[in-house]
């Protein structure tokens, strides 16, 4: 077969000056029109399921919209309610502050993780699979699993610190004060995300070429100068990723709130996207839930491009 | 260093015991009785009245077959076009499709309820099923345009040459070029449409058109007295065990696939 194709496919090349006029355009559009055939379910999925609700939800957001009755026109009524609306402004700082937690911590113990599984040694793809498993839980399975593991009933958590004294009586996590709720879902994010995010870290790591370390290591440098002079500075971009993701999955939480500790107590695990969802599908005001939707859109945005600018500037 | 490496393991083996216990707790406590080990919880959780149906099985079951076959041929598609052509719009339209990354699911999701319901899919399966597909869209064309531009170009032409028409092409040979990006792409369709909660939650109103993981959490959330753990658990238990057993055979291609997600930003 070989001996057949090949003396033909040099053919095109050698004749190649003679031939760029009229052959190759005509296969070119027959080729673009093939390429845009193939690409064409991919265009009328993007064009009916992302762009037309993108353009929807700000139209929404510009009107009285009851899940039940025509809409009225009503702009700016939606975005002024907004600032006058308490839940959404104490929902706001909640999760801002949550934010903050978790970009904190998570990142902090993926980043721990990453190091220690670094090397490839014995038992080493092991601790990389046990940190990782969390992730193959889907993420409403992994918070019902624990509002159990944190319950009173039937959960170890509780019994295992009254036998060590930290605690006496009744304690009830995920609903018991504001401070054990958000931990509950702290410590459920922590175990669900950390292997995910090591993961990435792990790439990372990974491509920081050996040498380097080589050098700073005949050069006397202690493991601390080594971390803070090589790895955080060649790491930079990975950490960027890795910071992006959290703060970007952290503004949108839901499941975690929704399932573990439903909001409260008081409504103090009350995140943005609860509110959304309560606008919509309690007070049944969907235009309401567009307008918060399209500020919160706004945000992560400006966040996204600002993001993706300084992750630019750095790799140039 | 004999003393870092004992240091090392300890803190590795400390660590995994930490991250292994809840999955491991969870299967314990979701087989343990009153008064000993058996499938009481399990039978709680498919008979109580809040509990899971067959038919919500059924439902989770068709949701992820038809996110996972719509999911493979959109993106096998799309990235055949990304990978191997030039056309106008082309960079636009997968920067487009990149720019759902950017756009956050719950943001759009009441759009989606109002857009289901003026095309006739509202609260039906089909209608989830379009939206996950979409959603599934950045990254499965951006894996598969991949996996198509590392094909050797030799290898599609030669077809071409032997009369191979272009659909040929890409089925006969192509596809087999590209079989591992289509495995982590159906892998990963299958865990989103799976487990996912969010969509459905907003997407299905009706209790029979719940898939399971909504069945599951509604047992919870309906609930306003006491709520029953143990059978919880059996739920979280009977999610779980599919993603586990997908974990344990296709490990490689989960760890390509979040690898390559990442590297992507």
């Amino acid at each position: 077969m070989t001996t057949v194709i090949s003396p033909r496919r040099e053919q095109p090349a050698a004749q190649a000056g003679r031939r760029t006029v009229r052959r190759p355009r005509k296969r070119q559009t027959r080729r673009a029109w093939l390429g845009i055939a193939y690409a064409g379910p991919a265009a009328v999925m993007v064009a009916l399921f992302f762009l037309v609700p993108l353009v929807l939800v700000g139209w929404m957001s510009l009107h009285r919209w009851p899940l039940l009755a025509p809409p009225t026109f009503n702009a700016p009524e939606n975005f002024t309610d907004i600032g006058d609306n308490e839940l959404v402004r104490s929902a706001t700082w909640f999760t801002v502050k949550y934010t903050v937690v978790i970009t904190v911590l998570l990142f902090a113990v993926a980043l721990g993780l990453a190091l220690l599984v670094q090397h490839r040694r014995p038992g080493v793809g092991f601790l990389r699979t046990a940190f990782f498993l969390p992730m193959a839980v889907g993420f409403a399975s992994a918070s019902l699993l624990f509002l159990g593991l944190l319950s009173d009933e039937i959960g170890p958590v509780s019994d295992l610190l009254r036998a060590v004294g930290l605690i006496d009586g009744y304690v009830s996590w995920t609903s018991g004060s504001a401070n054990s709720a958000l931990g509950s879902a702290v410590v459920l994010v922590l175990w669900r995300f950390a292997g995910f995010n090591m993961l990435i870290l792990l790439t990372g790591l990974q491509a920081i070429p050996p040498e380097i370390y080589e050098a700073a290591r005949v050069d006397g440098a202690s493991r601390w100068q080594t971390f803070r002079r090589i790895t955080l500075p060649l790491l930079r971009p990975t950490i960027a990723l890795v910071l992006t993701l959290m703060v970007t999955g952290s503004l949108l939480a839901f499941d975690q709130f929704w399932i573990l500790t439903r909001g409260g107590p008081d409504n103090s695990t009350t995140s943005l996207v609860m509110v959304i969802y309560r606008e919509a599908f309690i007070r049944l005001d969907l235009g309401s839930a567009a307008g918060i939707s399209v500020v919160l859109l706004g945000v992560l945005i400006v966040f996204n491009v600002i993001q993706l600018g300084v992750l630019r500037r750095r790799s140039s | 260093m004999n003393r870092s490496r004992i240091g090392w393991s300890v803190t590795g083996a400390a660590l995994a015991i930490l991250f292994l216990f809840p999955l491991l707790w969870s299967g314990w406590a979701s087989v343990r009785t009153g008064s000993g080990f058996g499938l009481e919880n399990y039978d709680r959780l498919f008979t109580s009245d809040n509990g899971v149906r067959p038919h919500h099985v059924i439902n989770s079951l068709v949701v992820s077959a038809l996110t996972v076959g719509g999911t493979l041929f959109v993106a096998t598609l799309g990235g055949y076009a990304f990978g191997r052509f030039r056309f106008p719009g082309r960079d636009l339209l997968f920067l487009v499709t990149l720019a759902i990354l950017m756009v956050p699911y719950a943001t759009i999701l009441i759009a989606l309820y109002v857009l289901l319901g003026w095309i006739g899919l509202e609260d039906t399966l089909i209608g989830l099923s379009l939206v996950l597909i979409m959603f599934q869209l950045p990254f499965s064309i951006f894996m598969m345009r991949n996996s198509f531009e590392a094909v050797p170009h030799e290898l599609e032409e030669s077809a071409q040459l032997d009369g191979c028409a272009s659909v040929g092409t890409l089925v006969r040979i192509m596809l087999p070029a590209v079989k591992p990006g289509l495995i982590t792409v159906g892998l990963f369709a299958f865990l989103t449409s799976w487990s996912e909660f969010f969509a459905p939650l907003i997407l299905l109103n009706s209790t029979d058109k719940f898939t399971t993981t909504l069945a599951v959490v509604n047992m919870r959330t309906a609930s306003h007295g006491s709520i029953d753990y143990a059978a919880l658990e059996a739920g979280v238990v009977f999610m779980a065990v599919p993603c586990l057993i997908l974990f344990a055979f296709m490990q490689r291609s989960y760890v390509r696939g979040f690898t390559s997600g990442a590297i992507k930003g």
